[in-house]
Protein backbone atom coordinates (compact mmCIF):
# COMPACT_ATOMS: atom_id res chain seq x y z
CA UNK A 1 0.00 0.00 0.00
CA UNK A 2 1.74 3.60 -0.76
CA UNK A 3 1.69 5.91 1.65
CA UNK A 4 -1.68 8.41 1.06
CA UNK A 5 -1.28 11.70 2.80
CA UNK A 6 -4.75 14.23 3.23
CA UNK A 7 -4.88 17.36 4.75
CA UNK A 8 -7.78 19.50 6.12
CA UNK A 9 -8.17 23.40 6.86
CA UNK A 10 -9.37 23.64 10.44
CA UNK A 11 -10.71 27.45 11.10
CA UNK A 12 -10.18 29.07 14.46
CA UNK A 13 -13.50 29.70 16.39
CA UNK A 14 -15.63 27.90 13.78
CA UNK A 15 -17.21 25.30 16.05
CA UNK A 16 -20.23 24.76 13.17
CA UNK A 17 -17.91 23.12 11.59
CA UNK A 18 -15.51 21.67 14.11
CA UNK A 19 -14.89 18.43 14.11
CA UNK A 20 -15.49 17.83 10.41
CA UNK A 21 -12.10 16.66 9.34
CA UNK A 22 -11.91 14.22 11.86
CA UNK A 23 -15.55 12.56 10.73
CA UNK A 24 -13.98 12.79 7.18
CA UNK A 25 -10.94 11.30 8.13
CA UNK A 26 -12.92 8.39 9.96
CA UNK A 27 -15.17 8.00 7.12
CA UNK A 28 -11.76 7.30 4.90
CA UNK A 29 -10.17 5.33 7.34
CA UNK A 30 -13.45 3.03 7.24
CA UNK A 31 -13.55 2.95 3.12
CA UNK A 32 -9.44 1.90 3.82
CA UNK A 33 -10.45 -0.99 5.75
CA UNK A 34 -8.49 -0.26 8.77
CA UNK A 35 -9.29 -1.84 11.70
CA UNK A 36 -12.04 -0.76 13.76
CA UNK A 37 -10.29 -0.48 17.24
CA UNK A 38 -7.83 1.35 15.74
CA UNK A 39 -10.41 3.92 14.06
CA UNK A 40 -11.99 4.54 17.15
CA UNK A 41 -8.75 5.77 18.73
CA UNK A 42 -7.94 8.27 15.81
CA UNK A 43 -11.31 9.26 16.29
CA UNK A 44 -11.02 10.38 19.54
CA UNK A 45 -7.55 11.56 18.92
CA UNK A 46 -8.70 13.62 16.34
CA UNK A 47 -11.89 15.04 17.16
CA UNK A 48 -9.48 16.53 20.40
CA UNK A 49 -6.97 17.79 18.20
CA UNK A 50 -9.45 19.49 16.13
CA UNK A 51 -11.08 20.50 18.75
CA UNK A 52 -7.74 22.41 20.79
CA UNK A 53 -7.33 24.30 17.49
CA UNK A 54 -11.19 25.58 17.03
CA UNK A 55 -10.92 26.65 20.81
CA UNK A 56 -7.64 27.59 21.54
CA UNK A 57 -5.14 27.69 18.91
CA UNK A 58 -6.52 29.44 15.55
CA UNK A 59 -6.76 28.55 11.71
CA UNK A 60 -5.05 25.34 11.43
CA UNK A 61 -4.25 22.15 9.12
CA UNK A 62 -5.19 19.03 9.96
CA UNK A 63 -3.12 16.13 8.30
CA UNK A 64 -3.68 12.36 8.15
CA UNK A 65 -0.89 9.85 6.84
CA UNK A 66 -1.52 6.40 6.61
CA UNK A 67 1.57 3.92 5.86
CA UNK A 68 1.22 0.31 5.45
CA UNK A 69 2.68 0.00 9.52
CA UNK A 70 1.12 3.33 10.92
CA UNK A 71 -1.05 6.30 10.78
CA UNK A 72 -0.09 9.50 12.00
CA UNK A 73 -2.02 12.57 12.56
CA UNK A 74 -0.57 15.89 12.51
CA UNK A 75 -2.83 18.70 13.91
CA UNK A 76 -0.81 22.59 13.49
CA UNK A 77 -2.36 25.93 14.23
CA UNK A 78 -1.06 29.39 13.96
CA UNK A 79 -2.27 30.41 17.52
CA UNK A 80 -1.03 31.48 20.49
CA UNK A 81 0.87 28.53 21.38
CA UNK A 82 1.36 26.66 24.71
CA UNK A 83 2.95 28.43 27.53
CA UNK A 84 3.49 25.21 29.78
CA UNK A 85 3.15 21.90 28.20
CA UNK A 86 3.97 19.53 31.21
CA UNK A 87 1.07 21.50 32.86
CA UNK A 88 -1.37 21.61 29.39
CA UNK A 89 -1.40 17.43 30.07
CA UNK A 90 -2.72 17.53 33.23
CA UNK A 91 -5.88 16.30 33.66
CA UNK A 92 -8.60 18.53 34.53
CA UNK A 93 -6.16 22.01 33.08
CA UNK A 94 -8.22 24.18 31.04
CA UNK A 95 -7.53 27.35 30.22
CA UNK A 96 -11.07 27.59 28.06
CA UNK A 97 -13.29 30.23 28.54
CA UNK A 98 -16.38 30.36 30.60
CA UNK A 99 -18.22 30.56 27.15
CA UNK A 100 -17.40 27.38 26.09
CA UNK A 101 -17.15 25.52 29.27
CA UNK A 102 -21.11 26.14 29.13
CA UNK A 103 -20.97 24.35 26.02
CA UNK A 104 -19.26 21.21 27.31
CA UNK A 105 -15.55 21.81 26.53
CA UNK A 106 -12.83 23.05 28.51
CA UNK A 107 -12.93 19.63 31.17
CA UNK A 108 -9.02 19.89 30.33
CA UNK A 109 -9.41 16.16 28.86
CA UNK A 110 -8.54 16.33 25.62
CA UNK A 111 -4.88 15.89 25.83
CA UNK A 112 -4.94 13.41 28.33
CA UNK A 113 -7.53 11.59 25.85
CA UNK A 114 -4.43 11.92 22.91
CA UNK A 115 -2.21 10.73 25.22
CA UNK A 116 -4.13 7.99 26.14
CA UNK A 117 -5.32 6.81 22.99
CA UNK A 118 -2.45 7.33 21.10
CA UNK A 119 1.15 4.73 20.72
CA UNK A 120 2.98 8.43 20.65
CA UNK A 121 2.35 12.00 21.38
CA UNK A 122 4.60 15.00 20.30
CA UNK A 123 3.32 18.72 20.67
CA UNK A 124 5.82 21.34 19.90
CA UNK A 125 4.58 24.80 20.48
CA UNK A 126 5.76 28.15 22.26
CA UNK A 127 4.21 31.38 23.33
CA UNK A 128 3.26 32.92 19.74
CA UNK A 129 4.54 30.14 18.15
CA UNK A 130 1.46 28.37 17.70
CA UNK A 131 1.47 24.54 17.82
CA UNK A 132 1.76 21.59 16.53
CA UNK A 133 0.05 17.58 18.05
CA UNK A 134 1.75 14.69 16.08
CA UNK A 135 0.09 11.41 16.89
CA UNK A 136 1.55 8.12 15.81
CA UNK A 137 -0.56 4.74 15.72
CA UNK A 138 0.80 1.90 14.87
CA UNK A 139 -1.04 -0.59 12.84
CA UNK A 140 -0.67 -4.26 13.90
CA UNK A 141 -4.26 -4.33 13.88
CA UNK A 142 -4.76 -5.29 10.62
CA UNK A 143 -7.64 -7.50 9.39
CA UNK A 144 -10.30 -7.10 12.00
CA UNK A 145 -12.42 -4.45 10.37
CA UNK A 146 -14.97 -6.80 10.29
CA UNK A 147 -15.16 -7.14 14.55
CA UNK A 148 -17.75 -5.27 16.68
CA UNK B 1 -33.28 -2.19 20.62
CA UNK B 2 -33.61 0.05 17.78
CA UNK B 3 -33.46 3.25 18.47
CA UNK B 4 -36.99 4.28 16.75
CA UNK B 5 -38.28 1.68 19.89
CA UNK B 6 -37.17 4.26 22.44
CA UNK B 7 -39.12 6.66 20.79
CA UNK B 8 -42.15 4.61 20.95
CA UNK B 9 -41.39 3.11 24.42
CA UNK B 10 -40.98 6.07 25.98
CA UNK B 11 -43.14 9.12 23.74
CA UNK B 12 -39.74 11.01 22.42
CA UNK B 13 -40.20 13.89 20.04
CA UNK B 14 -37.74 13.05 16.67
CA UNK B 15 -35.98 16.73 16.73
CA UNK B 16 -33.80 15.33 13.66
CA UNK B 17 -31.78 12.01 12.29
CA UNK B 18 -35.16 10.34 11.39
CA UNK B 19 -33.02 8.36 8.73
CA UNK B 20 -30.68 6.93 11.55
CA UNK B 21 -33.86 5.48 13.72
CA UNK B 22 -32.77 1.58 13.54
CA UNK B 23 -29.56 2.24 14.72
CA UNK B 24 -29.20 -0.44 17.44
CA UNK B 25 -28.89 0.53 20.97
CA UNK B 26 -26.19 -1.29 22.63
CA UNK B 27 -26.08 0.79 25.94
CA UNK B 28 -26.35 4.46 27.47
CA UNK B 29 -24.07 7.27 28.63
CA UNK B 30 -24.61 10.66 30.42
CA UNK B 31 -22.75 13.40 30.12
CA UNK B 32 -22.39 17.04 29.38
CA UNK B 33 -18.96 17.44 29.08
CA UNK B 34 -17.51 16.60 25.42
CA UNK B 35 -14.12 15.21 26.22
CA UNK B 36 -15.46 13.10 29.00
CA UNK B 37 -17.67 11.74 26.83
CA UNK B 38 -15.64 11.22 24.11
CA UNK B 39 -13.57 9.06 25.87
CA UNK B 40 -16.00 7.05 28.24
CA UNK B 41 -19.41 7.17 26.27
CA UNK B 42 -19.44 3.00 24.71
CA UNK B 43 -19.92 2.34 21.01
CA UNK B 44 -23.41 2.52 20.02
CA UNK B 45 -25.06 4.16 22.85
CA UNK B 46 -28.09 6.68 23.17
CA UNK B 47 -26.29 9.22 24.46
CA UNK B 48 -28.54 11.77 27.46
CA UNK B 49 -26.81 15.29 27.30
CA UNK B 50 -28.18 18.82 28.16
CA UNK B 51 -25.60 20.04 25.35
CA UNK B 52 -27.71 21.38 22.08
CA UNK B 53 -25.13 23.11 20.04
CA UNK B 54 -24.20 20.89 16.75
CA UNK B 55 -20.69 19.58 18.10
CA UNK B 56 -22.73 17.16 20.07
CA UNK B 57 -23.21 15.58 16.30
CA UNK B 58 -19.72 15.41 15.79
CA UNK B 59 -18.85 13.26 18.99
CA UNK B 60 -22.05 10.95 18.59
CA UNK B 61 -21.16 10.51 14.99
CA UNK B 62 -17.14 9.66 16.32
CA UNK B 63 -17.62 7.55 19.18
CA UNK B 64 -20.49 6.16 16.41
CA UNK B 65 -23.19 6.66 18.72
CA UNK B 66 -26.91 5.35 18.30
CA UNK B 67 -28.90 8.18 19.42
CA UNK B 68 -28.64 11.33 21.15
CA UNK B 69 -31.21 11.97 23.78
CA UNK B 70 -31.42 15.75 24.49
CA UNK B 71 -32.90 15.85 28.48
CA UNK B 72 -34.82 18.24 30.78
CA UNK B 73 -36.60 19.82 27.79
CA UNK B 74 -33.90 21.81 26.28
CA UNK B 75 -34.69 21.79 22.44
CA UNK B 76 -31.01 21.24 19.79
CA UNK B 77 -30.16 24.49 17.82
CA UNK B 78 -31.57 24.40 14.35
CA UNK B 79 -27.82 23.84 13.05
CA UNK B 80 -27.75 21.02 15.45
CA UNK B 81 -31.08 19.35 13.59
CA UNK B 82 -29.39 20.02 10.14
CA UNK B 83 -26.30 17.99 10.76
CA UNK B 84 -28.03 15.28 12.29
CA UNK B 85 -30.16 14.85 9.26
CA UNK B 86 -26.75 15.05 7.08
CA UNK B 87 -25.18 12.23 9.73
CA UNK B 88 -28.17 9.96 10.15
CA UNK B 89 -27.63 10.50 13.83
CA UNK B 90 -31.14 10.74 15.69
CA UNK B 91 -31.80 13.61 17.87
CA UNK B 92 -34.50 12.31 20.60
CA UNK B 93 -35.97 15.22 23.14
CA UNK B 94 -37.77 14.29 26.49
CA UNK B 95 -39.11 16.26 29.33
CA UNK B 96 -37.30 14.30 31.62
CA UNK B 97 -34.08 15.46 33.01
CA UNK B 98 -30.98 12.76 32.71
CA UNK B 99 -31.28 10.51 35.55
CA UNK B 100 -34.94 9.94 35.46
CA UNK B 101 -34.97 9.10 31.45
CA UNK B 102 -31.60 6.72 32.40
CA UNK B 103 -33.86 5.39 34.66
CA UNK B 104 -36.66 4.22 32.35
CA UNK B 105 -33.81 3.19 29.42
CA UNK B 106 -31.83 0.60 32.47
CA UNK B 107 -35.75 -0.50 33.40
CA UNK B 108 -36.11 -1.57 29.42
CA UNK B 109 -33.12 -3.47 29.47
CA UNK B 110 -30.84 -1.06 27.76
CA UNK B 111 -27.37 -1.57 29.59
CA UNK B 112 -23.79 -1.34 28.89
CA UNK B 113 -21.62 -4.28 28.63
CA UNK B 114 -18.79 -4.70 31.01
CA UNK B 115 -15.34 -3.23 29.86
N1 LIG C 1 -3.65 24.17 19.98
C1 LIG C 1 -3.54 24.80 21.15
N2 LIG C 1 -3.18 26.10 21.19
C2 LIG C 1 -3.05 26.76 22.40
N3 LIG C 1 -3.28 26.18 23.59
C3 LIG C 1 -3.66 24.89 23.60
C4 LIG C 1 -3.81 24.13 22.40
N4 LIG C 1 -4.16 22.87 22.73
C5 LIG C 1 -4.24 22.86 24.07
N5 LIG C 1 -3.94 24.05 24.61
C6 LIG C 1 -3.88 24.40 26.05
O1 LIG C 1 -3.84 23.21 26.81
C7 LIG C 1 -4.95 23.17 27.72
C8 LIG C 1 -5.39 21.73 27.92
O2 LIG C 1 -5.91 21.18 26.71
P1 LIG C 1 -6.95 19.97 26.80
O3 LIG C 1 -7.38 19.62 25.44
O4 LIG C 1 -6.36 18.89 27.64
O5 LIG C 1 -8.16 20.59 27.64
P2 LIG C 1 -9.26 21.66 27.15
O6 LIG C 1 -9.22 21.80 25.68
O7 LIG C 1 -9.06 22.91 27.94
O8 LIG C 1 -10.61 20.97 27.60
P3 LIG C 1 -11.33 19.72 26.88
O9 LIG C 1 -10.38 19.20 25.85
O10 LIG C 1 -11.58 18.74 27.97
O11 LIG C 1 -12.57 20.28 26.27
C9 LIG C 1 -5.98 24.06 27.09
O12 LIG C 1 -6.95 24.55 28.01
C10 LIG C 1 -5.10 25.17 26.52
O13 LIG C 1 -4.69 26.06 27.53
MG1 LIG D 1 -9.24 20.14 24.47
Amino acid sequence: MPPLKKCFHIKGRDFIHAGQAAITVQKLLRQMGIAQSLIRRIAICGYEGEMNVVMHGGDGLFCVEIDADRISLEISDDGPGIEDIARAMERGFSTALEEYQEMGFGAGMGLPNMENHSDELHIESAPGKGTTVRMLFHSPETGDSQED
Amino acid sequence: MQAKALVEQFGLTVAAGEGGLERLVKGGYCGDLLSEVMANAPIGCAWLTIQVHQNIVAVAVLREMAAIIIAGGNTPDEGTRTRADQEGIPVLLTELDSFSMAGKLFKAGVVNEPG
